[in-house]
């Protein structure tokens, strides 16, 4: 396994890290308007995710900045050619972090409903594009011979690539209502299982479909292995809440995001974006990578602050382990 | 070509907008982060209530800010790959690392012990909770580096290598990019801009409360914090500006050549206080100036030789071929004066004010004041400031708040526009470096965006730290003043509400 091989696998496990944290983060914020029944229940629910979802963001950063070291020219396709998708998640993202930070700010409650709303649009709308761009990083997109993705942005919104939004969709606020049972005492604890219990239903059935369609068309023996744990992880963390059982529940759900992406990785493998034009104009984990000099630093890096990253970061969700209900969140600021 | 619409005109109208917003915000949360957690520490260590409440108010504020500062900062991770694919292409094996290592160690920090601190009042012993924000502290910090280093690379490639095969710049020696001398001053320089925001931040709001006698303890101390951080901070500014200039000169001689509008090369050289000048001819019609200053400014004495625009352009058409090697030259002129003006002028005002709220130093007894009086403003041993002196004084300390803000602004547009035509010096064009495949129309879409958006919130984000400002600190409640004990937080009454929930 060469050096570039180590950072396929990373940047893999930096977007694992990334959907299966700010997965259910996105999930409660979608929840915001499915399971709540009034403002302070939205409150209780924007609260579970309060001191952590900052965190989880970074992941997504650390995933871009490592591609950026890593991969330069899948870094230079990937955001030159998506752009559009890009710029509207961005534009989410940052609506979505100043929402939070703001929204208890005044009392009035036109001010706080507004950013109620933009909470729950900016989770809506990543949630769904993440889906798509990787559903078209998959299937391939029309990348030149020259490494210039040439196709518009209306080539990216294909039935398998919007299938993938959905699939992220709903199964981000699926793990989000799991997480939710998870962190809330009270009224709000019983609803958010019974939605999880529809809403991982309404996933399996998606998700089985995007991940057959995925590996008939550019799957392996790994990845049907992935697929497999996947699935059967869905399964279990639908049972699991079914039965009450919210800390198994989540773990799998997470299973299932985590074997999600990496069968989506081992699909992809040893291409990192397939050009749909020829095959030889492919970005591949040779051809888009960077020296291995760079490679090996990087590698350092990586093996001394992840580790760390993960200690410190579990050590906040222990810090914060206690549920939340109504009861805990003051009226007023 | 409409030259207002080539490529890399809107891409770099785009990134000068979203990269000088963005910086509004970090010199900001830099300085306010170290300066909270040095409030804290003193409630730690002495149990004065007002230093608790002091951290409560300039933490919130900072918290206003820092939202601002990382969601803004999001947009600079990406733009590199979506308006600047052939630059990311071309140096990503080396630009890509610090950023990388910058996310990885330092926004992780960032992020993760910021929500620690704003949710953890009630979760965290009272020693672990001011690690916290001590921890923050050290990633915006660790955060400026890096980043520092990756723009110094622009400035002053160092370590690599050109791979002619693959068409793009290798890395060959990483530690030589942390450290070499750009990346030094640099980072000395911004830094110490950074506290001179802060500084003045702190200095013109606690200025507005003692004008009108309210919150008198906290804002005092916050007064004489912010004085002191203002004059070391700008003293630091000074002399790494002499440094990093005296490196400029080195370095990028065009860069300087131009701040200056020295056309022709002089020996002594002297210091342009003013100049009009005729780009096309390549000579001043008006000039003001202090003889052989620039010399001393770029070498450390008044009658050594530095090359002027015109030489310099004509050494570099030699060097990479014909074509104008000549940045913005009144860009680079006035950027270089606004910096240092506004910059000297924030340091001048915060001697001053440390001056003539001295507690005791050549003072009247009878002119000294109590922890909970205004402090009395005098310029000579027994004679205050007339009335109205003293409320200009509050006034223009209060417009102090801009001026570093201003100088740091214009800090990045000089450096930045003083590079030009290169995005990296001497290595590849601007013009190069603009994404092939993106259109006009997905660049200005952006723009459009992202300036509508960051005007908006601007709007709301400066009504807030009004809105917080003029609130004053808040009143400390029972839970404040007994933290808990053991972490998670301690379970006398487990229906308690949160101390803080959004």
């Amino acid at each position: 396994m060469e050096l570039h091989d180590v950072w396929f696998v990373l940047i893999a496990v930096l977007w694992i890290g990334y959907f299966f944290l700010e997965g259910f983060d996105f999930g409660v914020g979608v929840l915001t308007k499915l399971l709540a029944r009034d403002r302070v229940e939205k409150r209780v629910l924007i609260n579970t995710i309060g001191p952590v979802w900052d965190g989880n963001e970074v992941w997504l950063l650390t995933a871009g900045g490592a591609t950026f070291a890593a991969f330069p020219e899948w870094y230079a396709t990937l955001f030159s050619g998506f752009y559009l998708p890009l710029l509207i998640i961005l534009v989410c993202l940052i609506v979505r972090g100043v929402a939070f930070e703001y929204r208890v700010k005044r009392p009035e409650e036109n001010w706080q409903r507004n950013w109620e709303q933009a909470i729950f649009w900016t989770s809506l709308i990543p949630a769904i594009l993440w889906g798509v761009a990787f559903g078209n990083i998959v299937r391939g997109v029309k990348i030149d011979a020259e490494m210039e993705y040439v196709g518009n942005f209306w080539d990216l919104l294909n039935p398998y690539a919007l299938l993938g939004g959905l699939v992220t969709l709903t199964l981000f606020t699926f793990h989000g209502a799991v997480f939710v049972s998870l962190k809330t005492v009270g009224d709000i604890r019983g609803r958010a299982r019974a939605l999880a219990l529809k809403l991982g239903l309404v996933t399996a059935v998606l998700a089985l479909v995007f991940l057959t369609w995925t590996q008939v068309d550019t799957g392996d023996g790994w990845s049907l292995a992935a697929m497999l744990v996947a699935v059967v992880a869905l399964v279990g963390a639908i049972g699991a809440i079914k039965v009450g059982r919210e800390g198994w529940s989540f773990a799998l759900s997470g299973v299932t995001i985590a074997a999600a992406v990496a069968m989506l990785f081992l699909a992809l493998f040893p291409n990192v974006m397939p050009s749909s034009l020829d095959p030889a104009w492919s970005l591949t984990v040779t051809n888009a990578s960077s020296s291995p000099y760079t490679l090996k630093i990087m590698t350092w890096c990586a093996a001394i602050a992840t580790p760390l990253v993960l200690l410190y970061q579990s050590w906040t969700y222990w810090v914060f382990r206690k549920r939340i209900g109504t009861q805990h969140i003051a009226d007023a600021h | 070509m409409d030259l207002a619409l080539a490529p890399e005109t809107l891409a770099r109208w785009q990134f000068g907008i979203t990269t000088v917003y963005h910086f509004l915000f970090v010199p900001l949360t830099i300085s306010l982060a170290a300066l909270t957690a040095g409030l804290q520490t003193a409630w730690v260590r002495t149990e004065k209530e007002k230093y608790l409440r002091a951290t409560k108010f300039w933490g919130k504020l900072f918290l206003i800010n820092i939202a601002m500062g990382v969601v803004t900062g999001i947009v600079q991770e990406f733009q590199f790959g979506m308006n600047w694919s052939d630059y990311s292409r071309f140096v990503g094996d080396i630009f890509g690392a610090p950023l990388a290592f910058e996310a990885l160690i330092a926004f992780f920090f960032e992020s993760t012990f910021i929500g620690l601190w704003i949710f953890g009042w009630d979760k965290l012993p009272k020693k672990i909770h001011l690690a916290c924000i001590w921890m923050v502290s050290i990633g915006t910090i660790l955060s400026a580096y890096f980043i520092l280093a990756a723009n110094s690379w622009m400035q002053h490639p160092v370590g690599y290598r050109i791979n002619e095969e693959r068409g793009r710049a290798e890395l060959t020696d990483f530690w030589l990019v942390l450290t070499q001398n750009t990346a030094l001053t640099q980072f000395f320089h911004t830094i110490t801009a950074a506290f001179l925001v802060g500084g003045a931040f702190m200095v013109g709001i606690s200025a507005f409360h003692l004008a009108r006698k309210k919150h008198i303890p906290v804002m005092r101390t916050s007064l004489r914090l912010g004085l002191v951080t203002l004059i070391i901070a700008g003293l630091g500014t000074a002399i790494s500006g002499d440094l990093l200039g005296k490196v400029m000169f080195k370095q990028q001689p065009m860069k300087m050549a131009a701040a200056e509008a020295l056309w022709d090369g002089e020996a002594p050289a002297p210091f342009s206080v003013f100049a009009y000048g005729d780009v096309e001819k390549g000579h001043n019609t008006v000039a003001i100036e202090i003889p052989g200053l620039l010399s001393f400014l770029a070498n450390d004495d008044f009658s050594s030789y530095v090359p002027g625009i015109n030489d310099v352009n004509k050494s570099e058409q030699e060097k990479f071929g014909p074509g104008d090697y000549r940045p913005n030259i009144p860009v680079a002129y006035w950027g270089f004066r606004w910096m240092i003006g506004f910059g000297m002028t924030s340091l001048g005002l915060g001697m001053l004010g440390l001056w003539l709220t001295r507690k005791k130093f050549i003072l009247a007894p009878g002119l000294r004041t109590g922890e909970d009086e205004v402090p009395n403003l005098v310029l000579f041993k027994r004679k205050a400031l007339s009335p109205r002196l003293g409320k200009w004084y509050w006034i223009i300390a209060l417009w102090t708040m801009a001026f570093p803000l201003i100088a740091n602004s214009w800090g990045w547009i000089f450096t930045e526009m003083g590079r030009q035509p290169w995005v990296v010096y001497g290595v590849l064009r601007t013009r190069d470096a603009v994404s092939p495949g993106v259109s006009q129309g997905e660049v200005l879409t952006s723009m459009i965006v992202f300036t509508t958006l960051y005007a908006i919130l601007a709007v709301i984000e400066v009504k807030l730290l009004v809105k917080y400002v003029k609130a004053g600190p808040p009143e400390l409640t029972e839970d404040d003043l007994n933290p808990p004990t053991r972490i998670g937080g301690d379970s006398r009454d487990p229906d308690r509400p949160m101390a803080f929930s959004y």
